[in-house]
């Protein structure tokens, strides 16, 4: 692993509902390294946004510590808490809606250097503004051009650069392909890979796609209710995969392969069961063909087992 | 085979206030009897389009059929009344659709939406006699029968799609039309889903037309493949013919290497260039040639015919040997 950029330590968040407190992220440990891709899995509703959210700070968590550079961000103020948008910005799911509708490309793609950014003369944030068009593949005449008349995948484009206005060195993708249709999806994926490797970014990439996910990334963090249920580095992962939910996830996603057509698949019954006031005990429990009263009683930890590859799981305690 | 559902030469436009949408253009399909055909496309292809001209379902005013003949059973559709469409509809042909949170009634019972469709199809049947029959299919779907008093937004998406499939399959349909049926779900309940569909197709031997865009779930699910560009069928054959990956339409391959592997190592995806072409304004020739790495200036000028090897067709000058189709018209 290179020299770790972000740290998250015990990142915890709950919403309050009329029903309980919603366990949205729960002790979520990882690290990111420098030029270095973080993937995080998950199904709807299992906190991988919300995790994205609270380490940018667009939502603000219960307990725990972001540490950027090995400073905690999470007790910044005002203008400080500011210039962690130097470091860190955010790209959107939906290319159609995270985009302001009135304003127009150039105007988005140069909103976070007006707000944040050093003061320059217009003539230079206009070349700027064309620079960066220039980084993610816009051509210059889409300057003009307003959000609703350019498809999905020329929006995302114009999200990336305005991730990229401030220079950040960390980028929390969330689901920035999702939208797309697959032959834009490469696109989109190559780009973003190329910017990496040009400006030695890292990324957390939130995805519910493990095609994608596998692509991407160098260590993968798979979540369920808001917990963090196995983490390894990506080869680890898909070679020796220890978590019966991530082993089941691997099993029934369907693949453009023939050989797997007539084969048994372990399908998971049942489903994700409410986060407002979970069970103690392992989340998966109830849809685990492997579970045992051991795993209703406590906390679970993340153990050991293999080379950089952690699991929450009772069967390798 | 029985053929049910036959498509020769459907052309679809959309009249919208600023330009004519060309949808559909010229697709020619053949279903069978208990046979399940993937229809693979990107946004726009027109896959949706040609399943609600199937329907008779198109938006009124701005969609319409311009040409073509769509025969169910050998009986035009085109030629058929108010009553017959009627008929039709839901009962021998049904549709699943895309978005189970808004293809549901909110403020009527799950049951009773159920329901509807017999009151509708079997008017002969007691209500006792219809009571049984929803409370059956529910527990063909996997929903407990109690449930059936509930309203949609007491169940959940997967739940809510099961709603939808057992309103489609009540009636015992010759021939299923799901679009898009798992593309609003999550990976372990997709797979549910999917599951579902083929126990059931089985059980009932239903065909079934599966629009989507995902190439697994065709290999998973489908008999036949047939992938749309463009308002065109630009590639059709048998799941083998297709994902053995020997021969296929440049834009099949370009989909193919779209998809990341997951049993291999590769540095960089290879993308389709440029981007999905603008219906309102088609280009010459074949469809794909603007993104097409084969591309010649014939391409550009001359709108390839279907070429056919056994049950492979293909538009595309690159199987020009093949030669032009045996049967069917020219």
């Amino acid at each position: 692993m290179s020299k770790t950029l972000i740290e998250v330590k015990n990142l915890t968040k709950y919403f309050d509902t009329p029903k309980g407190k919603l366990h949205a992220v729960e002790k979520v440990n990882l690290k990111i390294g420098e030029g270095e891709t973080l993937g995080v899995v998950g199904e709807s509703g299992c906190g991988k946004t919300t995790l994205g959210r609270t380490m940018t700070r667009l939502v603000e968590p219960t307990g725990g510590e972001v540490l950027l550079d090995g400073k905690n961000i999470l007790n910044l103020q005002g203008k400080a808490k500011n210039e962690i948008y130097h470091s860190i910005q955010m790209v959107f799911q939906d290319p159609y809606s995270s985009l302001n509708p009135r304003l127009s490309v150039g105007n988005i793609i140069e909103d976070p250097i007006k707000t944040m950014g050093p003061k320059m003369p217009k003539g230079e944030l206009h070349d700027k503004v064309l620079e960066l068009m220039d980084v993610v593949g816009l051509q210059p005449r889409y300057y003009n051009t307003y959000p609703h008349e350019l498809d999905g995948g020329r929006r995302q484009r114009v999200g990336l650069a305005r991730a990229l206005a401030l220079e950040p060195r960390f980028i929390v993708c969330d689901e920035p392909v999702s939208a797309l249709d697959v032959s834009i999806q490469a696109q989109i994926l190559n780009l973003l890979m190329d910017l990496q490797r040009e400006k030695n970014l890292s990324y957390m990439f939130i995805t519910h796609n493990l095609f994608v996910v596998k692509h991407i990334s160098d260590y993968i963090v798979v979540m369920y209710m808001g917990q963090v249920v196995e983490y390894a580095a990506k080869k680890e992962l898909f070679t020796n995969p220890a978590h019966p939910y991530t082993k089941a996830l691997l099993d029934v996603i369907p693949q453009p392969d023939l050989s797997r057509r007539n084969r048994k698949k372990k399908i998971l019954y049942g489903e994700v069961s409410s986060p407002v006031n979970p069970k103690p005990g392992c989340r998966f429990a109830p849809r685990c063909p492997y579970a045992t009263s051991k795993c209703t009683g406590g906390e679970i930890p993340l153990t050991e087992v293999g080379p950089n590859h952690v699991c929450a799981c009772t069967l390798y305690e | 085979m029985d053929e049910i559902l036959k498509i020769t030469d459907l052309y679809v436009r959309y009249h919208t206030d600023d330009a004519v949408v060309h949808a559909v253009n010229g697709v020619n399909m053949v279903i069978h009897k208990g046979e399940a055909m993937g229809l693979v496309g990107e946004t726009g292809a027109g896959k949706s389009t040609t399943a609600l001209s199937v329907l008779g379902i198109l938006p009124a005013k701005v969609g319409q059929i311009e040409a073509g003949r769509i025969e169910y059973n050998g009986k035009d559709v085109s030629k058929m009344n108010k009553k017959e469409l009627r008929a039709m509809r839901g009962k021998r042909i049904s549709m699943i659709f895309q978005d189970p949170m808004t293809s549901l009634n909110p403020i009527i019972t799950v049951g009773d939406q159920i329901m509807e469709m017999l009151t509708l199809h079997f008017k002969h049947l007691s209500h006792q006699e219809k009571e049984e029959k929803v409370d059956r299919i529910l527990k063909l779907v996997g929903i407990p029968a109690e449930r059936k008093n509930e309203y949609p937004f007491q169940f959940s998406g997967g739940m809510k799609q099961r709603v939808g499939i057992a309103i489609a399959l009540i009636c015992e349909p010759d021939l299923l039309i799901a679009d898009e049926p798992t593309t609003a779900l999550d990976v372990t309940i997709q797979a549910q889903i999917l599951q579902l569909m083929k126990e059931l197709k089985e059980e009932l031997n239903t065909a079934m037309i599966m629009i989507t865009h995902d190439l697994g779930i065709v290999a998973e699910t489908c008999d036949s493949v047939s992938v749309m560009y463009a308002g065109e069928i630009v590639e059709t054959g048998t799941v083998e013919d297709v994902f053995e990956r020997k021969n296929n339409h440049p834009y099949t391959q370009g989909l193919f290497n779209c998809i990341p592997k997951l049993d291999a190592e590769e540095e960089r995806l290879t993308p389709i260039e440029g981007f999905v072409v603008d219906p309102t304004h088609l280009p010459c020739g074949c469809k794909f040639h603007e993104r097409c790495p084969y591309a010649t200036e014939r391409c550009e000028k001359e709108l390839p015919g279907d070429y056919q090897r056994g049950t492979h067709k293909m538009k595309c000058f690159r199987y020009e040997q093949w030669g032009k189709e045996t049967s069917g018209n020219e």
